[in-house]
């Protein structure tokens, strides 16, 4: 049920073991609304960018799984919740101001 | 046409199509909003913190799902699901059960937990599919959203929150669910994110004021379109059945008069009362002040009614059942048979224990599980706390009505302790009242006595006298009191004066037998004298009669004499003296 798109085409990252990633996301959508289209393409590129390798992110569509939204507490969409590592940090919106997701995530700005 | 158009054609028809309705179950709640909440739309209930929005809520829902099988989801935006279970527990309703019957499902929207930060736009969508998985679940037909505001308070972004709540109420009406949205609200709006602009189908205010020490839950239906609702400030009280709302006041003044006449418990007072005693289902206020046996008045009330067999229930406000049972054995009335009987039931609380709307709740209640014919209040003006008269006056109107439309005579004490401002209390409320008794204590020669009055008793003929009023070994009477040139007399005075008209009258009595004495021995004078005269009449007429007899038989003599003298003559003439011989030759 669930849409993984864990660290695509094999690209392992250094410890090579996908399930020891440090970084654990989980990205809640309903529907391809425009939103939520732009928010897995921009968490997408975020991860890819800073966590290559080090990650494992569910994109998880409530329209196809509408129980979860009560036993995961989603009430905003798009929301993306860190499960790893602790604490559990959440973000909502459509993640497009990069900083943000970053400084809520822990991660260090790279230099353009 | 002309004719039509000056009528003033009043559109209050009754079969006038009413908006579909969806009772909610309360009591009370459904009959101020003439059959329940709009079906399909959203009701907003708001008020401040703690006044029962939650409760009346979660009993829309779990009334719904027992007596009307209509499922409901409960959106609880505080509460756990398990905290909203233990509360609820404590009214009798066990939520986990609904939920294994799939009658009803509970889900708690954590917002003010994560704080999440906002990057970008965002929609409430996670809600809705909640919900709308919620709702299709059971097939709910109704839905609580419990305090949705308070996603204002998790979420940031207050314009695509408002946008998104509107949304969300759009979408419930779309969903056909009757739905109830609790909001907090203060002094300036009935929530603190204007809810009332998106949800206006229907608008209850719940509010819990304080007077005093005590405080009280009351209700307004503010709005309700496209339907007909109560629009007063209605009392309710949260008692272990949940919400019961007291729908007042009767709207009119309709209720069936009844002439049968209850005994008002001393035969005396009956009298003056045309003879008959108070009329079933009137309201009678006894006032005096402290000490004038106001509650013996009431108790022989309910003792004589129970001892007809009615059932008497007492509302005690300064004194417990058991100083009430005893104080009136005093003077000998025995209450506590009547409470062993079942007769009599005592509702003895402090007056602050609870708001008026409370209290007036826990009467009502009572009096509706007991059904008595006969009820006391004693006293009332412990409600009197501040400045509530109009309150006090408000709560004994309901009272009255809801005595008067179910047959109850309900005997109301209150005492002015004869301060003017306090008697102007009883004026605001005997407009009223039906009979109204006065107790006074009348002071004179070194006593208190307490005497009783009619100040007025709603058609019948009543006595205007002042009577004096007696405690005594068996139960409360009446006496006649004696109009002295001081006025009334009372008491010792009273007792004084009959023991002075007695003597009076013995002085009276004995007078007139002397003198009917002398009349008669004068007449016995008079009587001797008149036999005496009587014999010396007769005795006089007889020796009158003797003479004249004498002298009829000396003339018939000598006319005898005389004749045998001719004959003598005639023939030889004999000697003189054999004038015995004279008729000798006759004989022959």
């Amino acid at each position: 049920m669930k849409l993984v798109q864990n660290n695509p085409e094999g690209r392992a990252g250094p410890s090579g073991a996908t399930d020891l990633a440090a970084y654990a996301l989980r990205l809640y959508i309903a529907g391809q609304t425009p939103k939520c289209r732009a928010a897995t393409i921009n968490i997408k590129t975020i991860c890819e960018t800073y966590l290559a390798g080090n990650y494992k992110l569910e994109v998880i569509d409530l329209v196809d799984n509408p129980a979860l939204a009560a036993s995961d507490q989603i009430v905003a969409i798009p929301t993306l919740v860190r499960t790893q590592p602790l604490p559990v940090r959440r973000i909502i919106g459509d993640l497009g101001n990069t900083e943000r997701v970053l400084a809520q995530l822990d991660l260090v700005p790279r230099p353009a | 046409m002309t004719s039509t158009k000056a009528t003033p054609a009043p559109p209050a028809h009754p079969a006038a199509p009413q908006i579909p309705k969806t009772p909610t179950g309360i009591e009370g709640l459904d009959a101020i909003t003439d059959g329940g909440l709009p079906t399909g739309r959203a009701t907003l209930v708001c008020g401040g913190p703690g006044c029962g929005k939650t409760l009346l809520a979660m009993e829309f829902l779990a009334r719904g799902a027992l007596q009307f099988n209509e499922p409901g989801v409960f959106l609880s935006f505080e509460e756990t699901a398990r905290e909203l279970t233990l509360n609820i527990a404590s009214l009798g309703v066990d939520l986990n059960d609904l939920t294994r019957r799939k009658l009803l499902v509970l889900d708690h929207v954590r917002t003010d937990r994560h704080n999440p930060e906002a990057s970008g736009d965002f929609s409430l969508d996670g809600l809705f599919i909640r919900l709308g998985h919620a709702i299709e679940a059971i097939g709910a037909r109704r839905v609580v959203l419990d305090s949705v505001e308070s996603v204002f308070d998790g979420l940031p972004n207050r314009l695509i929150l408002r946008a998104e709540l509107r949304r969300l109420f759009g979408w419930l009406k779309d969903k056909g669910v009757t739905s109830v949205i609790t909001g907090d609200g203060s002094d300036r709006a009935l929530t603190r994110h204007g809810l009332e602009e998106y949800v206006s189908d229907c608008v209850i205010e719940l509010a819990q004021h304080t007077v005093g020490q005590a405080s009280s839950r009351r209700m307004r239906v503010i709005k309700y379109r496209g339907s007909t609702h109560g629009s007063g400030i209605y009392p309710f009280v949260i008692d272990p059945s949940g919400i019961v709302v007291l729908p007042i006041t009767s709207k009119g003044l309709a209720h069936a008069v009844c002439d049968d006449r209850v005994s008002s418990g001393i035969a005396d007072l009956d009298t003056m009362l045309g003879g008959a005693g108070y009329y079933r289902g009137s309201s009678v206020l006894v006032t005096g002040s402290a000490g004038t046996g106001k509650t013996s008045l009431a108790a022989q009330f309910c003792d004589r009614a129970c001892a007809r067999g009615e059932r008497a229930l007492y509302f005690a406000f300064e004194e417990s059942s058991s100083q009430i049972i005893r104080n009136m054995r005093s003077i000998g009335i025995d209450l506590a048979q009547w409470v062993d009987k079942g007769l009599l039931r005592f509702q003895a609380t402090r007056p602050s224990f609870a708001g008026l709307e409370t209290q007036l709740m826990l009467m009502y209640t009572a009096v509706k599980s007991f059904g008595p014919q006969v009820v006391v209040v004693d006293p009332l003006n412990g409600f009197l706390i501040g400045d509530n008269v109009d309150e006090v006056k408000f709560m004994l109107m309901r009272l009255a009505d809801m005595f008067n439309t179910s047959l109850i005579t309900g005997l109301f004490t209150s005492s002015g302790i004869g301060d003017h401002a306090n008697g102007s209390h009883e004026a605001s409320i005997s407009s009223l009242i039906d009979t109204w008794l006065i107790l006074e204590h009348l002071e004179m020669s070194g006593e208190r006595n307490r005497t009783l009055s009619i100040l007025k008793a709603r058609g019948m003929p009543h006595s205007n006298q002042i009577r004096e009023y007696v405690l005594g070994s068996s139960g409360v009477h009446l006496s006649d009191v004696y109009i002295g040139p001081r006025g009334v007399l009372t008491g010792s005075a009273r007792m004084t004066q009959q023991a002075q008209e007695q003597a009076d009258a013995l002085l009276t009595q004995n007078e007139t037998e002397r003198l009917r004495l002398a009349i008669a021995s004068k007449q016995r004078a008079l009587e001797a004298k008149i036999e005496l005269l009587r014999d010396e009449l007769s005795l006089q007429e007889e020796q009158a009669r003797r003479i004249i007899g004498l002298e009829e038989s000396k003339a018939r003599q000598l006319q005898q004499d005389r004749a045998a003298m001719g004959i003598y003559r005639t023939r030889v003439a004999p000697a003189a003296p054999g004038a015995k011989h004279e008729a000798g030759p006759e004989q022959p």
